[in-house]
């Protein structure tokens, strides 16, 4: 049973739950997958993992690699954190990051909004410097924080090879230089 | 056996039920009871108001999240013999379900009258806001892919919500923070509430930030307290002394797709009202034109919001300026949460709104105004504070109300009410 302390959590994967087991391995080897449904019809991805598909109700699925590279689609920045080893990371982002695999699809609206915090290139939360660089737009790519054996955490830094929009929509409002 | 009567029609009990008696606890930090003593405080004022004995009340049912009591402790304290109960999880937007699921265990038979009540500690036993022992819980399953990534209280849940309706809409702080301020007017005129101070825009986006974009006053309060209303037929409803506030409608509990994760299927600045309205309104006979009254969610400035737009009292977009135009402030075209809701007055996942609504209808809002020497209030429509001569919160010649109940973007659910 993958488990490890994370933050000031005990992060756990139970033994039986099958679909988030694969899904934080493939995190665990710094490898994004998702499921895809084997229904040769539908064969859409899902994000977050479940146990059918929501389009076709299908059970079967097979894991696939995904470009895990995306447009921030919106976001939380917590100044008042609740979890106490979230406090001294406040400001800390948490970023809905929409990918560009499957976007707008089967409908307009659809998209694999897969979520994670602002970290550094190298998987450090980001700084109140770094936080006031990132909004609505702003061009992202998947890195791992890595909890245990088994058990990885995706998250989310700026994707220095992308062209980033001149200035990604922030909130208006700014709270001690974030 | 033949009929004509389209039973699995929503308008098949339209105004056959109806609210007969409403009560409420205090609204305090510090109960200093347990929520069983709590539970029969709120029952037992419903009970007298409507002036309903024991004997004549035989179903029960409430609501919670692993922090209130369940039925048969208190109808067993209370006296009350139960031919039905349910106690279920839940938490916002539970009290409108409850009620449509109490019509229904009594149009099945199974009992003729239903408290629905909920009890909590909210502040000095389980924060909602997720302090203390809950923010310590082991994570597991789906809160992998939220609690860990610091994603957890209501607040930070729906951030991303709210955030996009700004950016899409170019929806302002100023603008919602009106909500604050108008529930805060409200407040100062109910002598029940737990902040009564009327505050300002430049309060509300002057105080500290708690997850951008919603800053302290922008937050509801955590409080102790009871809340309880009680639901019959309309054949029982004029048996009892207060004038029945009747049910034309209710919704509960309607999703929008990809409920596991709602931001999978957008807009995600769009909440379940836009499902919802499409359920109540027809079920109701009546649309958002026709509400004079509304009791929209305040967990957030945001969430009143959101609803009220996505409902149809503006157009999709125009939340901000609907808020901030001063309709939905008393004496406004379309007052809302007149209480001071869960903002100002005290949070009840709900209940205290249904409750107002169920007093507004009836003319009886527990303001500053007089009684006369019958009991019944002497309103003066004189919405200033107190100290400035006012202190009323009734609402004129109301003949319709809406309840918008939300537990988050994605869930919500609606009652509505006309004066019997
Ligand atoms: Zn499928």
């Amino acid at each position: 049973m993958p488990q490890g302390e994370y933050l000031g959590m005990t992060l756990t994967v139970l033994d039986l739950d099958n679909e988030n087991l694969a899904y934080f391995q493939h995190c665990a080897d710094h490898d994004f997958h998702l499921q895809q449904c084997a229904d040769e019809d539908c064969g859409l991805v899902r994000y977050p993992p479940g146990t059918a598909c929501p389009w076709c109700s299908g059970r079967e699925f097979n894991w696939v690699p995904v470009d895990a590279r995306g447009t921030v689609h919106s976001y939380g920045e917590v100044h008042h954190a609740i979890q106490p080893a979230f406090r001294a990371r406040a400001p800390y982002m948490i970023l809905l990051v929409e990918l560009d695999t499957q976007s707008g699809v089967p409908t307009e609206h659809e998209a694999l909004r897969v979520a994670g915090n602002l970290v550094d290139a190298d998987g450090n939360f980001a700084t109140p410097e770094l936080v006031r660089q990132v909004g609505i737009g702003s061009r992202m790519r998947m890195v791992f924080a890595d909890v245990a054996e088994g058990l990885a955490l995706p998250h989310w830094t700026l994707d220095e090879e992308a062209e980033q929009p001149e200035s990604p929509w922030r909130y208006p409002q700014e709270v001690n230089g974030v | 056996m033949t009929t004509d009567i389209d039973a699995t029609a929503g308008k098949y009990l339209r105004d056959k039920y109806a609210i007969i008696g409403v009560g409420e606890t205090t609204y305090t930090r510090g109960s200093g009871m347990t929520t069983r003593a709590l539970g029969t405080w709120a029952i037992k004022n419903a009970m007298d108001d409507a002036g309903i004995p024991a004997s004549e009340i035989d179903g029960m049912m409430s609501y919670s999240g692993n922090d209130s009591t369940a039925s048969p402790m208190l109808a067993g304290d209370l006296g009350i013999r139960l031919n039905f109960y349910m106690d279920v999880q839940g938490g916002g937007s539970s009290s409108e379900a409850l009620i449509g699921l109490a019509i229904g265990a009594i149009e099945a038979g199974m009992c003729e009258t239903v408290v629905v009540f909920r009890s909590m500690n909210g502040y000095s036993q389980v924060r909602i806001g997720g302090t203390g022992a809950r923010a310590s819980v082991p994570v597991g399953g789906d809160a992998l892919h939220s609690a860990a990534y610091g994603w957890f209280s209501a607040g930070q849940n729906f951030s991303p919500t709210f955030m996009r309706h700004m950016y899409d809409y170019g929806t302002t702080p100023e603008q919602v923070a009106m909500v604050k301020v108008i529930h805060s007017e409200h407040a100062s005129n109910n002598p029940k509430a737990y902040y009564k101070q009327r505050v300002t825009v430049e309060d509300v986006v002057n105080s500290r930030m708690i997850c951008k974009p919603l800053h302290l006053l922008d937050c509801c309060v955590e409080t102790d307290n009871a809340t309880a209303l009680i639901v019959t037929s309309v054949d029982r409803a004029y048996d009892y002394q207060q004038l029945p506030a009747r049910i034309l409608g209710v919704a509960g509990r309607v999703c929008k797709p990809r409920i596991d994760m709602h931001f999978q299927h957008g807009p995600i600045s769009t909440v379940a009202g836009h499902y919802i309205k499409d359920l109540i309104y027809r079920n109701a006979g009546v649309g958002p034109e026709d509400i004079q009254c509304t009791g929209a969610y305040d967990a957030f400035t945001f969430t009143s919001m959101l609803q009220l737009e996505d409902y149809g009292f503006c157009k999709k977009g125009e939340g901000g300026d609907y808020v901030s135009s001063g309709i939905m402030r008393l004496g406004g075209e379309r007052p809302n949460n007149t209480s001071g809701g869960h903002l100002c007055e005290g949070y009840t996942h709900g209940m205290n709104m249904i409750i107002e609504n169920v007093r507004q209808l009836r003319g009886e809002v527990d303001c500053y105004c007089p009684l006369d020497d019958q009991g019944k209030r002497i309103h003066s429509y004189n919405y200033a504070e107190p100290a400035a001569g006012g202190g009323c919160r009734q609402v004129p010649d109301l003949e319709i109300t809406q309840n918008l109940g939300w537990a988050m973007p994605g869930t919500g659910s609606s009652l509505i009410m006309r004066k019997g």
